[in-house]
C-alpha cells in the first residue's frame, strides 16, 4: 500500500507461455496460456492480477519466477534481464511464492521449522545450526505463529495458520517480490481478513512487492495499487486500483465488476448487473482478433479481424480495446 | 402454517472423539415463495441443518432431537418411505461441486430422466420431453444434442445449470442451494443467480440458500440466518441483519469483508479461530474470539431473543444495550460487566 520510488522492480515484456498439448498420435498444438503479455511492477507497489479460471493468471506468475520456461518474451528484475541459469538462480534468492492451497502446498511430512527452513537449506543461507533457528523463529514472528509451533506437523494447523507458514516460507530468503497466487481464497472470510492484514503488515515491515493474483474482486480492490484484468492468456486492462472500479473501460472489466456481489443488499438491488451469455472458450481455439469478441456486445467485424493493441489511452490506463471510444 | 418449520433441531455426528454436535437447536420458519439465507463459515453447520431436513447425513450423523414439518407433516422419525416421497418431489437439493454430483459414466440426459420417471409417472417418452423442457427452462442451448452428451463435455456453469433442471424437474416447494456457485466464476455465478432468481419468481418456489458469500445473500435473500458452532446467532430479514446487526459475530462477519471504502486502511477481522465442535463452552460459542465478551458471556448462552418484529439475536450485549436505555430491567440483577 506505498507508492515509495517508482522504479520497475519486475518488468516483463512480450511474455509468453504455450503449453504443448498432445492432440493424438504426434500431433500437438500449442496452447497460448499467456500471449505476448507486458506490464511492469514498481518497488514496494501491489499489482492486482484477476480473470476467470482459465485465464492465464497463474501461469504469468510462475512464468515470472521461471517455474515454467517463458515461450517468449522477457524478465527483468531489477533492470537487468534474466537470461541465464545463474541470473535465474539469483533471482529466486529475491523473488518467491505464496501458493493458494495451505492444504496441499505443504510436505505432511516436515515439521514447520523445516518447511520454512528449507529454502535456507537450498540457497546456504546459514553457518550455525543456531543461526537456522534463530532466523526461523524471526520468521514465525513475522508471520504470528509462535516458536512452540516449531516442531509440530502442518496436519496441526488450521487452514489460516497452515498459510502463515505457507508465508513464512516465502520470507526465508529474505526476499523483494513474492507472487501470491490466490493466497486467500481458501479461507473464511474471518480468517481471510487476518491474512489480508498482514501481507499488508509485511509490505510495511519488510518492503515487499506484490504480484497478487486473486479473483475475489473485493479483496484485489482492497489490497492493490494497481489492478490488471486478463481474459484468455491476454490482458485487457491495466489501471490504478479505484480507477478501474470507478472507470473500467475494456467491456469485460465492466461486465467482470459488475458481476460481483456486493455485501449490501440496497445497493444490490439498484445495481446494473452486465450478464455475460455464454462460458469463456477454450484457450485450445481461442477466437481470432479480439479473444473476447465471442460474449462482447459491441464486437464488430474489425475485432474478429485484428488482434487489439494493449495500448494507454490515459495517464497509466492501458486497454487492449478497438472500441474503446465508442463503448464509453 | 409455514411451509417449513423446522424447531430446536438437534444433529450429532457419533465419532471415536466423541459427539460432535454439528447442530446446536436450530429453529426457523420458511414460507412458500421467499429466499432464506443460511450464511457462516466452515464448520459452523450450515450445511448439515441442509441435510438434516433431507435427512442425507452420512453415516455417523444422526438427528437426535427436534422437529421438522413440512406442510404440518412431521419428517424426524418419519422414516425413509415418507423421505422418499419429499426427496426431489417436494424438497430438492443442489450441491457445491458440480464436478462431482454428475456421473461422468451417464448421458446428462439419462441422468435428468432418472429423476423424473422415479418421480412422476411419465413414460420414457414424456420424460425425455420434460428433461429437454427443463434443459431449456435453465437456458441450455441445442438440449436435444445436449441431452445425449456426458458432463465432462459440460462446462462448470453448464454442469451447474443441470443440476439445477434436475432439482427442478419434478417443481420442488422448496429448493435447498449449498453453496451453488463457490466453485464458479464470478460472470458465471451472476448468470447461475439470475437464473435461480427467475426460476423463483416463475415457480414460485421457497429457496434455503446455503452459502459463506455475504454478498451473494444480500442480491439473493429476503431473509438471513447467520450461524457459528451449530446454533443461530441472529436471524432477520436482510436488510435488518445487513444494517442492523446485533450480535457480535455478525458484525465481526461485516467488518472484515473488504469493501471499496477498505482500500488502504486496515480490515477490522475476527481474531482468534473457530472453535473445536468437541470442546465447546458452556457459555457463548463465540465469547472466546469475541472483544465485547462480558463474564455472563463466559458463564452462560444468550437464548435467540425477539429484538422486533423481524429480528431475533442470541447476544448479551442486547441485553446489555437494553438495561442501559432502560427499555429492559433485570430482577434480582444479574451481573455483567
Amino acid at each position: 500500500m506505498s507508492e515509495q520510488g517508482n522504479r520497475p522492480l519486475i518488468e516483463v515484456k512480450n511474455l509468453k507461455e504455450y503449453f504443448n498439448i498432445n492432440m493424438g498420435m504426434f500431433r500437438t498444438k500449442p496452447l497460448k496460456a499467456v500471449d505476448d503479455v507486458s506490464f511492469s511492477i514498481n518497488k514496494g507497489e501491489t499489482l492486482g492480477l484477476v480473470g476467470e479460471s482459465g485465464c492465464g493468471k497463474t501461469t504469468v506468475g510462475r512464468t515470472i519466477l521461471h517455474l515454467y520456461k517463458p515461450t517468449g518474451g522477457e524478465v527483468w528484475y531489477d533492470g537487468k534481464k534474466l537470461e541465464t541459469r545463474a541470473d535465474i538462480q539469483e533471482f529466486r534468492k529475491k523473488a518467491t511464492m505464496v501458493f493458494q492451497d495451505p492444504y496441499s502446498s505443504l510436505n505432511p511430512r516436515m515439521t514447520v521449522s523445516d518447511i520454512i527452513g528449507e529454502p535456507l537449506d537450498i540457497h546456504n543461507l546459514y553457518s550455525t545450526k543456531q543461526e537456522r533457528m534463530d532466523r526461523i523463529l524471526e520468521l514465525m514472528g513475522h508471520v504470528g505463529l509462535n516458536s512452540e509451533h516449531a516442531s509440530r506437523y502442518a496436519h496441526e494447523f488450521s487452514g489460516g495458520q497452515r498459510q502463515r507458514i505457507g508465508i513464512a516460507r516465502s520470507l526465508a530468503v529474505n526476499p523483494d517480490f513474492i507472487v501470491c497466487d490466490e493466497p486467500v481464497s481458501a479461507l473464511d472470510v474471518s480468517i481471510q481478513a487476518q491474512v489480508i492484514n498482514m501481507f499488508d503488515e509485511l509490505q510495511d515491515k519488510l518492503g515487499l512487492t506484490y504480484l497478487f493474483i486473486a479473483h475475489d474482486l473485493l479483496v484485489v480492490r482492497h489490497i492493490s495499487d494497481r489492478i490488471a484484468v486478463m481474459y484468455l492468456g491476454k490482458m485487457v486492462e491495466l489501471a490504478d486500483a479505484a480507477e478501474i472500479y470507478d472507470r473500467p473501460l475494456h467491456p469485460y472489466s465492466k461486465s467482470l465488476l459488475s458481476a460481483v456481489p456486493v455485501p449490501d443488499p440496497k445497493a444490490a438491488r439498484a445495481n446494473q448487473r452486465i450478464v455475460l451469455t455464454g462460458d469463456i472458450p477454450s484457450p485450445l481455439n481461442a477466437p481470432s482478433g479480439c479473444p473476447f469478441r465471442t460474449r462482447c456486445r459491441y464486437a464488430t467485424e474489425q475485432c474478429a479481424a485484428e488482434i487489439p493493441e494493449f495500448k494507454e489511452v490515459e495517464k497509466g490506463h492501458f486497454v487492449a480495446c478497438h472500441r474503446t471510444a465508442e463503448v464509453n | 402454517m409455514s411451509l417449513l418449520e423446522v424447531k430446536d433441531l438437534h444433529t450429532s455426528f457419533f465419532t471415536d472423539a466423541g459427539e460432535v454436535k454439528a447442530v446446536n437447536g436450530v429453529s426457523f420458519f420458511l414460507d412458500r415463495g421467499k429466499v432464506l439465507g443460511i450464511v457462516g463459515e466452515s464448520g459452523s453447520g450450515k450445511s448439515v441443518t441442509a441435510y438434516s431436513i433431507m435427512q442425507i447425513l452420512a453415516g455417523t450423523g444422526k438427528i437426535v432431537s427436534g422437529s421438522i414439518k413440512l406442510d404440518g407433516q412431521e419428517l424426524v422419525g418419519a422414516g425413509e418411505k415418507v423421505m422418499k416421497t419429499v426427496r426431489g418431489n417436494r424438497i430438492s437439493i443442489i450441491f457445491q461441486d458440480p464436478m462431482t454430483s454428475l456421473n461422468p459414466t451417464y448421458t446428462i440426459g439419462k441422468q435428468l430422466m432418472e429423476a423424473i420417471l422415479l418421480h412422476t409417472n411419465r413414460n420414457k417418452k414424456e420424460a425425455w420431453d420434460r428433461a429437454v423442457e427443463m434443459l431449456r427452462l435453465v437456458n441450455v442451448n441445442e438440449p436435444e444434442k445436449r441431452m445425449k452428451q456426458y458432463p465432462f463435455e459440460f462446462s462448470g456453469g453448464m454442469r451447474q445449470r443441470v443440476m439445477i433442471a434436475m432439482a427442478l424437474a419434478c417443481e420442488p416447494d422448496i429448493l435447498i442451494a449449498d453453496e451453488p456457485t463457490t466453485a464458479l466464476d464470478v460472470t458465471i455465478q451472476a448468470q447461475i443467480l439470475e437464473l435461480m432468481g427467475t426460476l423463483q419468481k416463475e415457480l414460485g418456489m421457497a429457496i434455503i440458500m446455503i452459502t459463506h458469500d455475504l454478498g451473494v445473500v444480500a442480491q439473493m435473500c429476503d431473509e438471513v440466518i447467520v450461524m457459528y458452532a451449530g446454533s443461530i446467532c441472529e436471524q432477520g430479514t436482510a436488510d435488518e441483519i445487513f444494517y442492523n446487526p446485533c450480535h457480535e459475530y455478525t458484525k465481526g462477519l461485516m467488518r472484515s469483508i473488504p469493501t471499496a471504502n477498505t482500500a488502504g486502511k486496515k480490515l477490522q477481522p475476527i481474531t482468534g479461530t473457530p472453535i473445536d465442535l468437541l470442546n465447546m463452552p458452556e457459555g457463548c460459542p463465540f465469547a472466546p474470539r469475541c472483544d465485547a465478551a462480558m463474564k455472563i458471556c463466559i458463564k452462560q448462552r444468550c437464548e435467540n431473543m425477539q429484538l422486533n418484529d423481524d429480528h431475533r439475536a442470541a447476544c448479551w450485549m442486547n441485553v446489555k444495550r437494553g438495561v442501559e436505555d432502560g427499555s429492559i430491567t433485570l430482577e434480582g440483577g444479574a451481573d455483567h460487566e
